[in-house]
């Protein structure tokens, strides 16, 4: 394991997309950042724009409206920069599979390298997917 | 040959911007604490610059000389300031006349890097990022600039940096007269601006503007200007504690007096929300202008 690796590892900037959730998956990320979770002792930072940022968090359901725009925020990212697919929703469209509005899930857009269920998953959950990461990282996939 | 080691590792570039990433984890702890958090490991600042040389870095194509020069003039300029202030508290032979107007005009510039960086990468949030950080620095370079010649009129005139220094030797710190009191506040708070803290973290609004001036920076220039705004945080507090506290500067206090100056900085920065921009100018024109006016007279008078 380089240098590099274990620095991106250690110190992993979060861009949060809501692709059209009912934010509850959101509350839960948010959870993680408050006294009772505080992922910053691992270095983990939400910020603001995505040309900073080391892994995408995508939660709800993808609809027509969000494909493209989902794509455009991933082409924006400066590599290396990894998705991470929160809630049922994400993952296989979950209670809206058969909606006329939502087309695939999201794997099928991007390329996804974690997935964390749960309707919405406990921030614990979310903790224990970010290490499973890490180590995936780490071991150099 | 000499003058390049300062200027680039001793009290220069290499130096004050490990200081500075300290300094930067001990504001992220502080504030961790404040919030009944643990807060990130001593490293992690030192980590983030390097995760970030390791990234790729995206520019846009019609711009790109501005683009990715504009990070290094900050950087390098407030490198300077750090070398001219740490020579000037090494020895009392290495200034010259006039260096603090020098460093004044010195500090302007990465914000004015900011500014060019910012427009140049055709973001319509960094663009409204930059013109904000134009009306801040409109707002509190008045009252910043009012302290400082209240501070020189107290010091009989003179402008050269180890002057003031030994004249705070023989009378004692400016900061226990009544002007130097009063001007150490305003620089106090024009500092916060300075640095872009909260509450006038109005040009990189994370929740409005999206990092605003930053936004479109990434890889090698965004590590340059987190390591310029490292430098910021080692290079203020310093520039304070000479102008106004300079009378014991034995290792020992210059530390105790920098992590004090920070200590207040961070937790000013912890309690306060952000405020509008016309908020911002107009306590910048109201407030500190009118007592750092108020300390001139104060120092004419001779108090």
């Amino acid at each position: 394991m380089d240098l590099k690796t274990k620095a991106l590892t250690k110190s992993i900037w979060v861009f949060h997309v809501s692709a059209g959730s009912c934010n509850n998956c959101d509350i839960e990320i948010l959870d993680l950042f408050t006294p009772r979770f505080d992922v910053e002792r691992f270095g983990l930072q939400l910020i603001g724009s995505v040309r900073h940022a080391d892994a995408i968090l995508v939660t709800g359901a993808m609809n027509r409206k969000s494909v493209p725009r989902m794509k455009t925020i991933y082409e924006q990212a400066s590599k290396p920069c990894v998705v991470v697919a929160v809630g049922q929703c994400a993952l296989s469209r979950h209670m809206f599979k058969d909606s006329y509005n939502v087309c695939e899930p999201l794997d099928k857009i991007l390329p996804v390298d974690l997935y964390i269920p749960g309707c919405p998953p406990r921030p614990e959950a979310i903790i224990d997917g970010i290490e499973k990461l890490v180590t995936k990282i780490r071991k150099g996939k | 040959m000499k003058l390049l080691f300062n200027y680039l590792i001793f009290p220069g570039i290499i130096f004050s911007a490990v200081v500075g990433l300290f300094a930067g984890w001990l504001d992220r702890k502080i504030t961790a604490r404040v919030q009944f958090r643990i807060g990130p490991p001593w490293h992690q600042n030192f980590t983030d610059i390097l995760k970030l040389l390791g990234k790729e870095t995206i520019y846009p194509v019609q711009s790109r000389l501005t683009f990715l020069l504009s990070p290094y003039l900050g950087f390098l300029s407030v490198g300077l300031v750090a070398t001219i202030l740490g020579l000037n508290l090494i020895s009392n032979s290495s200034g010259f006349n006039g260096d603090l107007v020098v460093v004044l005009y010195l500090l302007l510039i990465p914000a004015i890097a900011l500014i060019l960086g910012a427009s140049s990468s055709r973001n319509p949030l960094a663009s409204v990022g930059a013109s904000r950080e134009l009306k801040l620095i409109l707002a509190y370079e008045l009252p910043f600039l009012l302290s400082i010649v209240a501070l020189i009129i107290k010091c009989g005139g003179s402008i050269q940096l180890n002057r003031i220094l030994e004249l705070q030797a023989i009378n004692g710190s400016n900061i226990l007269s009544w002007s130097g009191a009063l001007a150490f506040i305003v620089c106090l708070v024009c500092v916060q601006a300075k640095l872009g803290y909260p509450p006038f973290d109005i040009a990189e609004a994370d929740q409005e503007l999206m990092c605003g001036t930053l936004i479109e920076y990434s890889g090698l220039p965004l590590a340059v200007f987190k390591l310029t705004k490292a430098v910021m945080l080692y290079t203020l507090p310093l520039f304070l504690i000479i102008l106004f506290a300079g009378k014991e500067l034995s290792l020992l206090f210059l530390i105790l007096k920098y992590t004090g100056i920070l200590v207040v900085i961070v937790l000013i920065k912890n309690t306060n929300p952000r405020v509008r921009i016309d908020q911002a100018l107009g306590f910048f024109w109201k407030v500190p202008a009118i007592m750092a006016l108020a300390a001139v007279i104060l120092a004419l008078v001779g108090q």
